[in-house]
């Protein structure tokens, strides 16, 4: 019989320390919807959605009652239609609408892909697609959104960074009335990788099979309390071995689901995307962790150092549990999300530089901060550009989801509800970079671009 | 097919009489109990055969809560104890 011990563990892991399977998300590929007819296109997309992922949801929800593990999201990917939109022209909107009303048809809580790709320049698709996200995400409800402006091989457009800075703050603007909710369904991205299962950033590349099943797997509060249980006197190689095996622990886990879900639905299985996920929930929280392998809060010196021992630890933990790993894989760090991080911000003892420091040593970036209203266009486009220059000197996916909350400061806050939390709005250096955003241009790749 | 009932809560009579009695009544063979009580705290793990059973898993839990009251009850199916705790 398997252990007793084992058994009583895993039920403690669902039951007391939030482990859950955090997204089943599938894949659809949408290139054979291009029409040259918006509106026929749309109509494409909406069947080929609707019959590839109409059973997503009740097979989700079999298996959570089949292993009694929760499967907090099942979610949509669909090929970026930035691509769609340069075979047909006419108003991107009409995608996102399309989108959103598949989404709610057949019950998922996030579609992503409205999405361009934009490393290396702009197609005309490509520029219809990012002046339209403000509205688009204005007027839909489950739609996110993502763009691809650096990668190690080409550099960082710069021209896109200086339109992304001017995107998010006109999509808080139209959606101030709501907590400013469009900008926190809006990554911009280095590195973007095609696989990936998390939104806001999801989006079904160009070199994924037309369907497939990617699994996002969670537990940072199963991390922390295995961390809890050690002495004070055990060395950080002891607190390593502990993070690797729980990694292992819960990817399995994820293995398993992804593999049943990938069979009932009759989709290949992508990848399992290792990231520690957190969540608003008491104790489900990556900043929590760090303060239990031993600083007295998240933002001291020290965090940096922890944060890459325990991204480092997960990998090693999950590669081995998992057939295929891909996606994101690390500790993400979202403000807002984290239950731990928002005390650290609202005492003062975590500023944005220092997480833009921690994103050089985990995934994904700086995600999930609420900056203060009248921050200027070009201080977004400056914080979007170091985040990608670190992404792309470092070979690794960075990304940038800030949310100015329109008519606010800091000391007040943001509040989305669910999933996505509360944050405080944290101050930025206002020192204008302007004159070198309005420069345009690429910042040209690295010499790391040269491997071959 | 095999799956794991856990009830954990506090001691009283009955409680396993009343697990396997559900247990028979969906046609779910009992295979192993292992049961501890430390101090006043009751924790039962059950394997079970699943595969003539008359309900699935979720119904054979929702029947267990019915029947057996004040107590934490799960069902599951073996297979996620054997990819998480076996290499």
């Amino acid at each position: 019989m398997i252990n007793m011990h084992d058994i009583l563990e895993t039920i403690k892991m669902i039951q007391d320390e939030n482990l859950d399977i955090r997204t089943i998300t599938m894949g659809i590929s949408l290139l054979d919807c291009a029409d040259p007819d918006i509106d026929a296109s749309c109509e494409k997309v909406y069947e080929k959605i609707y019959s590839s992922a109409k059973d997503l949801v009740p097979v989700g929800e079999s298996i959570e009652k089949k292993y009694g593990i929760p499967i907090v999201n099942k979610r949509i990917s669909v090929t970026p239609i930035s691509m769609l939109v340069g075979a047909s022209k006419g108003d991107p909107v009409k995608y996102a609408k399309t989108l959103d009303r598949a989404a709610k048809d057949v019950g998922v809580n996030f579609i992503g892909g409205y999405s361009a790709l934009v490393h290396k320049g702009f197609s005309p698709g490509d520029l219809a697609l990012i002046e339209s996200i403000p509205e688009a995400l204005a007027c839909t409800e489950y739609v996110c959104s993502s763009v691809n402006v650096g990668s190690t091989k080409a550099g960082i457009n710069m021209d896109a960074v200086r339109m992304m800075g001017s995107v998010i703050k006109k999509s808080a603007e139209l959606t101030c009335d709501r907590q400013c909710i469009g900008p926190a369904k809006l990554v911009v991205f280095c590195n973007a990788p095609e696989d990936n299962p998390f939104m806001a950033g999801a989006f079904h590349g160009a070199g994924e099979p037309d369907k497939v099943i990617n699994v996002g797997v969670s537990g940072p509060g199963v991390v922390r309390s295995a961390i809890s249980k050690m002495s004070d006197s055990d060395d950080l190689n002891m607190v390593a071995d502990v993070i690797k095996k729980t990694a292992f622990k819960i990817t399995r886990m994820g293995q398993l689901v992804g593999s049943e879900a990938s069979q009932a639905l009759g989709v290949p299985f992508g990848i399992i995307d290792l990231s520690l996920a957190p969540t608003p929930a008491i104790g489900d929280s990556v900043a929590y962790i760090l303060e239990e392998i031993g600083l007295e809060q998240c933002g001291s010196y020290g965090t940096t150092a922890a944060l890459a021992m325990l991204n480092d630890a997960v990998k090693k933990g999950g590669v081995m549990a998992s057939g295929n790993v891909g996606g994101l894989s690390g500790a993400f760090i979202p403000v807002s999300e984290d239950a731990g991080m928002i005390a650290a911000a609202e005492s003062g003892a975590l500023s944005l530089e220092k997480l833009e420091a921690m994103t050089a040593v985990c995934s994904v970036g700086l995600d999930m901060i609420v900056i203060p209203g009248d921050t200027a266009e070009a201080v977004i486009s400056g914080i979007i550009a170091d985040e990608a220059a670190i992404g792309m000197v470092n070979s690794k996916t960075t990304a940038v989801r800030v949310i100015p909350a329109i008519g606010k400061g800091p000391g007040e806050e943001l509040d989305f509800g669910g999933l996505l939390g509360k944050g405080p709005v944290m101050s930025v250096n206002e020192k204008s970079p302007d004159k070198m955003i309005q420069r345009g241009g690429r910042i040209p790749a690295p010499m790391q671009s040269l491997k071959n | 097919m095999r799956a794991v009932i856990t009830v954990i809560g506090r001691d009283m009579v009955g409680i396993l009489a009343k697990v396997s009695g559900t247990c028979a009544d969906s046609n779910a063979n009992v295979i192993e109990v292992s049961q501890s009580v430390l101090q006043e705290f009751f924790a039962m793990v059950m394997l079970i055969d699943i595969s003539d059973m008359n309900c699935d898993i979720d119904e054979l839990r929702k029947r267990l809560e019915d029947n057996v009251d004040q107590m934490t009850i799960h069902v599951m199916h073996e297979d996620i104890f054997n990819s998480m705790h076996k290499i």
